[in-house]
């Protein structure tokens, strides 16, 4: 619009004139927005895929293991009313032996459908080929295994088929919709190098396990208006007889819940952490234009006497925010966009789909845009409303001049103990509380931020030093195929290197109170062991009662209920009993949703004797390779997990996500402690340049006038910082409630070296601005600041 | 040293010498509330302004000649009283009327300039052209002031009075009705003071622009055709000057 040249000019040039503030201000939005693109296009991005994924290669709805059922029984499976589509297949887990690694590793065989018809959980072949009919040594294999321990199409690897040493070669590697995250059940982080998946011919597989026309295992789709409880149900009845271990649908589905979770994080983090940055944005806009028209306020009320309208003026001053808030929101989505190919990147190394590429989203763009917009807006508007509303006449006419008071200090007779420097400080912020107020609340939002953005690194090692030393003892756990009797617990006692062993029995049910349900595996636990301990909040140790249930806290809010309350527990396993079980104890853990029980008292509940699931094991170390290589071999072991391999791989995973949040958090939250502290060492400069100028002309030094401005700054910085801590660790609390999800928590835990880390960056930023402020103070021109009607 | 004839009937004099009246204004007063004080700034003033001739209102600090042509600019609206402007009632108009009276037919100059210290000379005077209806080339309104050469330079680079000749330009470039001009020479030294006065001067004869100028500087007065002398809020007396004295004759 030509008629505004001359006004967009002078913005540009005030643009200019403010670049430092700007900047400051739009980088704090740049941040913001880049958490906000990357968040929301990510997960837009897993989403899509997951979807796609999905319904291409038909990703069942219900899923359910039993012991054994003939192939008969699948017509009737599939006539329950609300199945879609049904498939039996033979599952079983084995140990097994990949070339050049010591360690045990746990192989699932699965077997393959029929060809070339439409099979749920399809496999997408990545390499190679499939397997040949009616051949028993050849099988494919998930990529995530694959790609961990380098294996092509042509390798070979060993398994133990029922006591029986065998090798399969692998023809293909292939991925599938129900390992996208490649997980071992009973297991809550990955382990690809440990856990394999592997699919076989079903005749090859079923004369193998004794699976001759029967099947071991069921996943079904439901029709589109079928009930997925009711499925479940009627499922449940049908498969009891055959050993089933209750259905349960994508939501308890290890890998499903993993995307899912990842895709809800993904938004809680969209949400929180661009909602602090947008609100700091706010608060500096409000700043940044209110001194604004305040300095203007005469060119204000030429304007109007020029005969601009209200609005003119309201929206030369809106469209100063509204550029800044533009090139915020292009820097932000920029590096955003950057930051969600990165994390993308980072996804596909564990999350295995066909295709995952990241997507700029340009709704979650124009979602940014419009956001920061509106954070512009609501920051101006305040002055905005001033700048239009100015009556000319009376801008014309200088202010009357600001009243003054003595400080509280001063009334109380403490007025001596002041340096004429000092009295002029504390008369000033008292003059104006508001604006101190408004100067510590955003200095105070900078520490915060810093707080916030770096508090994951201590949760994340307090969860580390509670999970996997102070909670669990253990070098490593054996899992057997099936419970076993004592005599299992005597043989793991004698193996080689086996210091420490301690039993437990895993007996998988189905907790319900009222109509709140979880699938959970009771864990049973000798009252005396040492080697996994129970702790509450405080670390201190939980004994497990001898009687009814201990749940971790976050089953017991899933199922609502607490101490003393009743649930009924479904056993899922042989002859399925139900019971009602009181809640006597509580414990807190950081993954999974748990349940403990005496080792005794779960034995009484199931009339049976010693048996075991597994064991607790400490090793020693110089005799592991003989360990490992003898458990190997013995065919009653399903599994080997060893605690080392999932610190690492927690490292590798969670804890690399999060970390490089942070990364970005602090960076983000330096960013805002600088551009806080700059604009309001900048502002008050700008507003006392007269009054310092006339210090100096009266013969102040430089040092003095200094000390009056810095020294303002100072008093506000140290005053902002315990509150910014404080609202710092308020943010955390929220944050960790974001990220509160049945697969894992991150505890609340802010180290003092954070704190003190958020203080210190904050005066490092403070320390910056006034070096800064104190150069122009050097260059003030005396008489240009007096010569001018202020 | 031109006369100054002191005439009692000097309204209906001048009106017979000037032709119409472009302002009227009857019984206008202003209060407003000064920090923790009251100023009583106006207290009934009747006055009307004839097209074409160049008015000085004297008077010293504080007798309400600023408020009085912030009234007549629509700057401010009086307490209570009437202002009409040809067929305008001024007092009748809210904001937008107000500004759209500004936008159309006044022209500001003010004591401290109020440049846009962003803008350069040529973009300050823009800046209302921008918004005029048939304005003047900014280029053709600094020529006028003697400025043809200095368009591209920022406030910060000029001197006092080329900023006041910068701010005449750009309140006459639009072709204004009638000119409003605030203590003008009030932060110049004489020289300066009267280069300024020359320009006004010469935008009054040369585009017949009904032109006030309020000042304390009782010299200024002898360029007007009529002086209207304010005291405490009231018009003391006015009078018209039989032979008007050129502005770069004046000396202070």
């Amino acid at each position: 619009m030509k008629a505004m040249k001359a006004l967009n000019r002078k913005l540009l040039r005030d643009l200019y004139h403010l670049r430092g503030q700007a900047l400051a201000v739009g980088l704090v939005i740049a941040c913001g927005i880049a958490t906000f693109v990357m968040s929301f296009s990510t997960m837009e991005s897993l989403r899509h895929t997951q979807a796609s994924y999905y319904a291409t290669y038909r990703f069942a709805h219900v899923f359910a293991q039993l012991k054994r059922a003939p192939e008969g029984l699948a017509p009737r499976l599939a006539a329950i009313p609300g199945v879609g589509q049904l498939q039996t297949r033979v599952v079983a887990d084995v140990t097994v032996d990949v070339a050049g690694f010591a360690e045990p590793v746990t192989g699932r065989l699965i077997s393959l459908p029929e060809p070339n018809t439409a099979n749920l959980n399809d496999l997408y072949l990545r390499h190679g080929r499939l397997v040949e009919p009616g051949r028993d040594d050849e099988a494919v294999v998930s990529e995530a295994f694959a790609v961990a321990h380098d294996l092509r199409p042509g390798d070979t690897v060993r398994v133990v088929i029922n006591g029986r040493q065998q090798r399969l070669r692998l023809v293909g590697v292939v991925l599938s919709p129900e390992y996208v995250m490649q997980i071992r059940a009973g297991d809550f982080l990955p382990d690809t190098k440990r856990f394999g998946v592997f699919w076989m011919d079903r005749e090859a597989l079923a004369s193998a396990f004794n699976m001759e026309g029967a099947f071991n295992d069921v996943s079904l789709t439901l029709t589109r208006s079928a009930s997925e409880a009711e499925v479940i149900d009627r499922l449940d009845q049908w498969l009891r007889p055959y050993g089933g271990v209750g259905a349960f649908g994508r939501g308890d589905q290890m890998s499903n819940r993993y995307v899912t979770d990842e895709i809800r994080q993904l938004r809680a983090m969209g949400l929180i952490v661009p909602g602090i940055f947008l609100a700091v944005a706010v608060f500096l806009f409000n700043v940044v234009l209110s001194r604004q028209v305040s300095t203007q306020r005469e060119q204000i009320a030429a304007l109007k006497a020029f005969g601009y309208s209200k609005r003119e003026i309201a929206w030369h001053y809106l469209k100063l925010v509204l550029v800044i808030a533009v090139f915020g929101v292009v820097c932000g989505a920029s590096v955003g966009a950057w930051m969600g190919r990165d994390l993308t990147e980072m996804y596909t190394t564990f999350y295995r789909f066909p295709k995952f590429t990241f997507q700029l989203d340009p709704g979650v763009v124009l979602s940014a845009f419009l956001l920061t917009c509106a954070a512009a807006v609501v920051g101006g508007l305040g002055a905005v409303r001033r700048a239009s509303r100015l009556p000319p006449a009376e801008a014309m006419r200088p202010e009357p001049p600001a009243v003054y008071h003595r400080t509280v200090v001063e009334r109380l007779g403490l007025g001596g103990l002041l340096s004429p420097a000092m009295r002029m400080i504390l008369r000033n912020l008292e003059r104006r509380p508001g604006k101190a107020a408004t100067s510590i609340l955003g200095i105070a939002l900078a520490a915060s931020v810093l707080v916030l953005g770096s508090f994951v690194v201590d949760a994340m090692n307090y969860l580390i030093a509670f999970q996997f030393e102070k909670s669990q003892r253990y070098d490593m756990t054996v899992a057997f195929v099936e419970p076993a009797s004592a005599q299992a617990e005597y043989e793991l006692r004698r193996l080689p290197g086996v210091m420490q062993c301690e039993p437990f029995r895993t007996l998988p049910t189905r907790i319900r109170s009222g109509n709140r349900s979880r699938r959970v595996a009771i864990m049973g636990l000798p009252r005396d062991g040492e080697l996994q301990r129970l702790l509450d909040a405080q670390e201190r140790r939980t004994p497990i009662p001898p009687q009814g249930l201990l749940l971790s806290e976050k089953l017991a809010e899933l199922l609502d209920v607490g101490l003393g309350d009743t649930v009924t527990v479904e056993v899922l396993e042989g002859r399925q009993p139900v019971h009602e079980a009181v809640v006597t104890g509580l414990a807190a853990d950081f993954a999974g949703t748990n349940a403990y029980m005496d080792l005794d008292a779960l034995h009484r509940l199931m009339q049976e004797g010693d048996t075991l699931s597994g064991a607790f094991l400490t090793v020693d170390a110089n005799r592991s390779k003989d360990l490992y290589a003898t458990l190997k071999n013995t065919p009653r072991v399903a599994s080997v997990s060893l605690k080392r391999a999932t610190l690492q791989s927690f490292r590798e995973t969670i804890a690399e996500n999060l970390l490089r949040m942070t990364t970005f958090n602090v960076a983000f939250a330096s960013v805002i402690a600088f551009g806080v502290v700059y604009n309001s060492a900048r502002i008050s400069l700008s507003e006392r340049s007269r009054e310092l100028a006339t210090l100096r002309v009266i013969g102040f030094t430089r040092a003095e006038i200094s000390a009056i401005l810095l020294g303002e700054l100072a008093v506000l910085t140290l005053a902002a910082i315990p509150g910014g801590l404080l609202i710092g660790y308020g943010f955390a609390a929220f944050t960790t409630l974001g990220l509160d999800t049945e697969m894992y928590r991150i505890p609340l835990v802010v180290d003092r070296a954070t704190f003190g880390f958020a203080a210190v960056v904050v005066l490092a930023a403070a320390l910056f601005s006034a070096l800064m402020v104190r150069r122009r103070l050097d260059h003030l021109d005396l008489i240009a600041v007096l010569k001018t009607k202020e | 040293m031109p006369e100054l004839a002191n005439l009692s009937n000097a309204q209906h004099s001048a009106e017979t010498v000037n032709g119409r009246a472009v302002f009227e204004a009857r019984g206008i007063t202003k209060t407003y509330g000064m920090g923790e004080v009251e100023v009583h700034a106006l207290r009934g003033v009747d006055l009307e302004l004839y097209e074409g001739e160049l008015v000085v209102l004297l008077g010293p600090s504080g007798s309400g000649k600023s408020t009085l042509l912030n009234i007549l600019g629509g700057l401010d609206a009086p307490t209570t009283g009437d202002v009409h402007y040809l067929d305008h009632d001024l007092t009748q108009y809210d904001d937008d009327a107000l500004t759209r009276y500004r936008r159309e037919h006044v022209g500001f100059v003010f004591q401290f300039y109020n440049l846009i210290p962003s803008l350069t000379a040529r973009e300050n005077v823009a800046l209302v052209t921008d918004i005029a209806e048939h304005p003047m080339r900014p280029e053709e309104a600094l020529e006028l002031v003697g400025l043809g050469e200095r368009l591209d330079h920022f406030p910060a680079q000029l001197s006092g009075g080329e900023q006041q000749r910068v701010a005449i330009a750009r309140a006459i470039a639009k072709r204004p009705d009638v000119l409003l001009c605030d203590e003008p020479t009030g932060a110049l030294d004489a020289k300066t003071g009267i280069l300024v006065l020359e320009a006004i001067e010469r935008v009054n004869q040369e585009l017949g622009t009904t032109t006030a100028v309020i000042t304390h500087n009782a010299v200024i007065a002898q360029m007007a055709d009529r002086v209207i002398s304010l005291s405490d809020g009231r018009i003391a007396h006015t009078d018209i000057n039989a032979v008007k004295a050129a502005a770069r004759d004046l000396a202070w």
